[in-house]
Formats: C-alpha cells, structure tokens, sequence
C-alpha cells in the first residue's frame, strides 16, 4: 500500500508540476489541480498509513490509541480540499477575463513569434 | 478580574471579516456608504490595535507582555491559540495605519473601479491581522489564504489587460507556493505531531536525529512558500508586475503584504529555530543572508533601470525585503531591533511613493513617458470616470507633490535626517556592535558585503529618484497641473508624516523595538506563556 500511495503522489506531482510549466493556461490550471491532489494525499500520509482503523472514538474504546488512526491530518486535508477547490474555480474566471482580453490562451497573453 | 477585555484580542480578525461580510449585499450604487462602512471598521482597527500595543508594552494589566487567546477554550497544544505580542502589536498598527490611509484614499476615486472593493479590502485587513496573531502553524494557512483570496480580487480591481495578465500570473505563483505551504506543515506534522508554534519549540530541542531531518526538511519547504511571499530574489520576478500594475491604494496596502512573510520568517526562525534549538539552532541563515543580498542587488539594479515610477517603487518593495532577510540571517541578536524599525518606517515609505505615483502621473499625456508600461494602467480604462464629486482640489498642487515626492526619496534613500536614515543606521549600529550588550563582535566577509549593499541600495534609490524627479517635476514637457483633491493628498502626507514622526521618536519607538527583540530572542518566555496559560473560567 505504501508502494502505491507514494508512486501516486510521485506521479501527480511529476504531471503536475510539468502541467504548471507549459504555456497554456488551461494546461496550468490542470497542473494546479493534479498538484492540489498530491498535497492532500502527502497530507494523509502524513498521518501514517492504517486501515481498518476509524478516525473517531467508539463507544467503550477509549484509551486504546492502536485501534484508532491519527484525526488531525483528515481534518487538515478537508480544508485543504475546500480552499484549494475555491482558489481553482477563482483562478478559472481569471483565466476566462484573460482569454478576453487577450484572445489568446497562452499564459503571457500574446504567442511567442516562433513557436 | 477585567475577563471581557481579553476578548479585544480576537477583535481586530472578527471587525474587518464581519463588517466585509456585511458589505456585500449592499447595492454598488451606495458605494459611498460602503466606503464610510469601511472607514469606520479601520479607524476602530487602528484606535484598537493602538490601544493592543500600549497594552502588550506594559508589564502588567490587562494583555501584558505575551498574551494568549484560547480559541473555543482549549489549551495550547490541542486548541488553536491566538498570541498576542510586542512584534504582532506592532505589525496589527502598522497594518491598520497603512489601510486606513489606504481606504481614504480609495474613496475619492478608485473604489468606483470596480465591484466590492471595500468588502475586499476588509476581508484582506481580517486575514492579515489573522496571519500576524495565530500560534498555530495550519491556522496560518487559512489566514494567508483568506488574505490571498482578497489580494486576487484588489489586484484585479479596475480590470484591464494588463492587470488581468498580473493578476493571472500572481494567482498561478501564490497557488503553487500554497502547495508548498501545505507540503511543510504537513511534513513538520508528521515528524513532531503538533502544528502549534510553542510545542513544535520544545518539542524540537528532544527530537530524534530522523525525524530532525524531516521537521528541517519540513521547514525548509515552508520557507520557500514564504520566501515567495516576501519576494527573495529567484522568486520574484513576479512581484515588481504585479504591483506596479494594481491600482494605487491596493499597492499601496500590498506594501505590507511582502512584510508577512519577513513576519513570519522572523517569528519561525527565532522562536523554532533559535538559541534553545540544539543542533537546528539558525537554520536556513546561509540560505536567508545570500537570497536577501541577491535581493536588495536585483532590487537596486531594477530601481535603476525602472523608466516609470510604479516599477521604481515595486522595486523598491524588493530592496526593503531583502533588507530585512539579510538582517534576518546575519543573526547577530544586536540587529533585530534596527530591522524592526527599518521594517515599520520603509513599508510606511513605499506605501506614501505608491499613493504619491497615481497623482503625480494623473495629469501627464500617456504617450509622454519613455516607456508607457504603467501608462497603459492608468489611461483610457480609468479616465473616463466622473470624478467631480470627491471634494475640493488643493491649491499650490505642484509644489505639495513636489515636497512629498522630495520627502520620499529622502525616506528611500536613507538619507538624513528621517527615518529612512535613523533605521539604516540603527541596523548598521547593532551589527558593528555600538548599541548591543556584546562588545564588538567580530564582523565577516558576509556582514561587510551587507554593509556594502545596503549604502549602495541607498545610492541607486537616490539616482533613480533624482532622475524621476528632475523629469516629471523640473523638466516636465507639458504643464498640465493635475487636479488633486484634498482627501487623495491627506493620506499621503499622514503616512510621510508618521515618518517623520518616527524620525522625531527614535529613541522611544528604539526602545520599544528593542523589548521587542529581546522577547523574540528569549522564546521560552512565549512557549511558557502559551503553554500554561490557564483555561477560561477556571480548570
């Protein structure tokens, strides 16, 4: 399991950061987003991996902290999801003025002479 | 026991984020009432955070010294806490000051730009203020997203190509550098499980070797988020667009946006990575004094070659930073005081040049300029606006612009004798080792280049400023005197004369910077006073 969480954070790093460096903006917002979902399953992660363990405390099951998973990283990455959700959909509008304006979707507003 | 009072500490996140709520569903076409909505919020902001720092310098009374807010009455390491102390006081006025002369000014022309400037501008002041009094490293984040979401839409306030295409070029930055913040803290969750300053302070000093190399990691990858923000100098290319091309009272508050992430390297590096941190004490220092010095260079060589006054001043922006970074990482103890003082009068300096600019340029042909690149900003997308009913216009225009303008190149340039000078000098003063307890310690290569730099950062502001001067004051081709209305200029001298104020102060205001620096050099007074501060309403 540790074998695939990390290859999956490895791959949606990789394409993501590769996605932020080219010149379309529909490419950088994609890239943006592959790199939000890294972050929050590096983020889960950091929890250490476990399953079949709950995140909450069951009735009677108090105190014995091996039963249970860490709460905190879960309730990071929720806001991590939610404000990075928001900054997304606000980096789409400007994306479309910017589109507007320019007519062009390349990133400096203007394509390069040879491309 | 005053128990009420305590709660004026969480006042100045709660004011701005309320009254920026309530402002959105009022109709644009009472932008007016918006705008004394606005003022009214930040002058009870300033007026508190005043009342804040009086109250944070005094040794006993109501939040004395380091206080501790208990959000939902948790104790420290499982709740999230609010601290209040000297430096955050400090930062929490000088904020407020920047943003009320900020908001006046908006108000006489600039609000009617665009949509929902005031609500905006307040949600910016909330997480600013948040940044500046969280203890809690996850908390942080929230606050600097809250102030980012704000700064996106006050950069792009006023529209137009040029601002969409910085405005789209800073989201992408900040997004990116958001991930990196979140990387850092969680990889410091993960090594230490506490995300709460004071805990991740003591909990370092008894940490095992593996998982010391994951909190530094960890750290150093929150560094670089907030190196981003102050602008160090490989990455910053984006800043001197940006800013340039926001309209004149945004930049002028997003002079203090930079100083966030100094604030924050300040606080971490001291309190995390300070005298009591074992084998990490002064991490990341190499790092912070070569970037700072590649800064102020970049920002100087840029100060030099800007042809339009916006660049000059974003530059300039730069030059402050790196200033301060180097200051940072040179470690000596003595100079923490003079960086603090340098920090309040060039942010208050470069936020005056900002709103000095726009009407300064008002007047002048767009195609008058060597390069039009701010022009294009400031022309046909704005000019047609009605602006007849902001008041009088003041007499003697040039000659006030003049005199202010004057004044700014004097506080840029670090000349004598304002504070521009008193703050270079007081820097300086502590790093030879004139003013500190430690007799003359011994200076290295990296503290003479320093030296070097800083005069030399003040000799191209100099040359730039008396360039642009001659240009636009004594030589200027056409002589359209620009129409200045009295609220536009009142802010501008206000913020000069707070310099100048400073200047007349220095001794005071020196001494309160020093206490300032000798609590953030002694971080077992905070981490004691976070850690065992007592739940409301007894156990």
């Amino acid at each position: 399991m540790e074998i695939i969480l990390s290859a999956a954070i490895g791959v949606l790093t990789a394409s993501g950061v590769y996605l932020l460096l080219r010149p379309r903006t529909y490419q950088v917002i994609i890239g943006l987003s592959l790199l939000s979902y890294a972050v929050n399953l590096f983020i889960f992660s950091m929890g250490r991996l476990r399953v079949n363990a709950p995140p909450i405390l069951e009735p009677g099951g108090v105190g014995d902290l091996s039963r249970y998973t860490d709460p905190v990283p879960q309730a990071l990455v929720l806001t991590a999801i939610v404000i990075g959700f928001a900054m997304t959909a606000l980096f789409l509008v400007v994306l479309l003025a910017s589109r507007g304006f320019t007519g062009t979707d390349h990133v400096d507003g203007r394509e390069q002479r040879s491309d | 026991m005053t128990d009420w009072l305590h709660h004026l500490m969480i006042l100045p996140i709660l004011l701005p984020l309320m009254v920026g709520a309530a402002m959105i569903p009022i109709d644009e076409r009472n932008r007016m009432a918006k705008g004394v909505m606005g003022f009214v919020s930040t002058l009870a902001l300033f007026v508190l955070s005043m009342v804040l720092m009086r109250a944070s310098a005094s040794t006993e009374g109501f939040l004395a010294g380091t206080s501790v807010y208990q959000l939902g009455n948790w104790p420290a390491p499982f709740g999230i806490v609010l601290v209040l102390d000297r430096l955050s006081a400090l930062m929490l006025c000088l904020t407020s000051g920047l943003a009320l002369a900020a908001q006046v000014y908006s108000i006489a022309r600039w609000h009617t730009a665009g949509h929902h400037f005031h609500s905006l501008f307040q949600l910016l002041i909330a997480g600013l203020n948040g940044a500046f009094l969280t203890g809690d490293l996850f908390n942080l984040f929230v606050f600097f997203e809250i102030m980012l979401a704000a700064s996106y839409g006050l950069l792009l306030h006023g529209s137009g190509p040029l601002r969409v295409k910085a405005g789209l070029h800073y989201v992408a930055i900040n997004l990116a550098a958001s991930s990196l913040f979140l990387i850092g803290v969680s990889l410091i969750y993960g090594a230490t499980g506490t995300l709460n300053m004071a805990d991740l302070a003591v909990k370092l000093a008894t940490i095992s070797p593996e998982n010391r190399q994951m909190v530094e990691v960890g750290a150093g990858v929150l560094g670089v988020a907030f190196l981003v923000k102050a602008g160090m100098w490989p990455l910053s290319f984006w800043l001197p667009t940006a800013y340039s091309a926001a309209t004149p009272p945004v930049a002028a508050v997003f002079a203090v946006l930079t100083k966030v992430g100094i604030y924050v390297i300040l606080r971490l590096s001291l309190l995390v990575f300070g005298a009591n941190a074992g084998v990490s004490a002064g991490f990341g220092q190499t790092l912070l004094v070569v970037g700072g010095m590649l800064t102020i260079a970049f920002g100087a060589i840029g100060v030099l070659a800007s042809q339009a006054m916006a660049r000059l001043a974003a530059y300039s922006v730069l030059v402050s930073s790196g200033t301060l970074m180097a200051a940072i990482g040179l470690g000596h103890s003595s100079m923490i005081a003079g960086a603090l003082f340098y920090l309040v009068s060039s942010t208050l300096t470069i936020s005056a040049f900002f709103l000095l600019i726009e009407l300064v340029e008002r007047g002048r042909d767009a195609g008058a300029d060597v390069l039009a690149v701010t022009m294009e900003a400031y022309g046909d997308a704005d000019e047609d606006e009605e602006v007849d009913e902001a008041g009088a216009a003041i007499p003697g225009t040039m000659a006030v612009l003049g005199l202010c303008f004057c004044l700014c190149a004097l506080l840029l340039a670090g000349l004598p004798p304002l504070s521009g000078f008193v703050a270079k000098f007081a820097i300086l003063s502590g790093l030879f080792g004139l003013s500190g307890p430690e007799a003359a310690p011994a200076i290295s290569a990296a503290d003479w280049t320093y030296v070097t730099l800083l005069i030399l950062s003040g000799l191209s502001a100099m040359i730039a400023m008396n360039r642009v001067g001659i240009r636009t004051f004594w030589a200027s081709i056409e002589n359209t005197v620009p129409r200045v209305f009295v609220i536009e200029i009142a802010p501008v001298v206000v913020l000069l004369g707070a310099c100048i104020f400073l200047s007349l102060q220095a001794g005071p205001t020196m001494h309160y910077m020093q206490a300032t620096a000798d609590s953030l050099l002694d971080p077992s007074g905070y981490t004691q006073r976070v850690l065992r501060a007592p739940r409301a309403g007894g156990q």
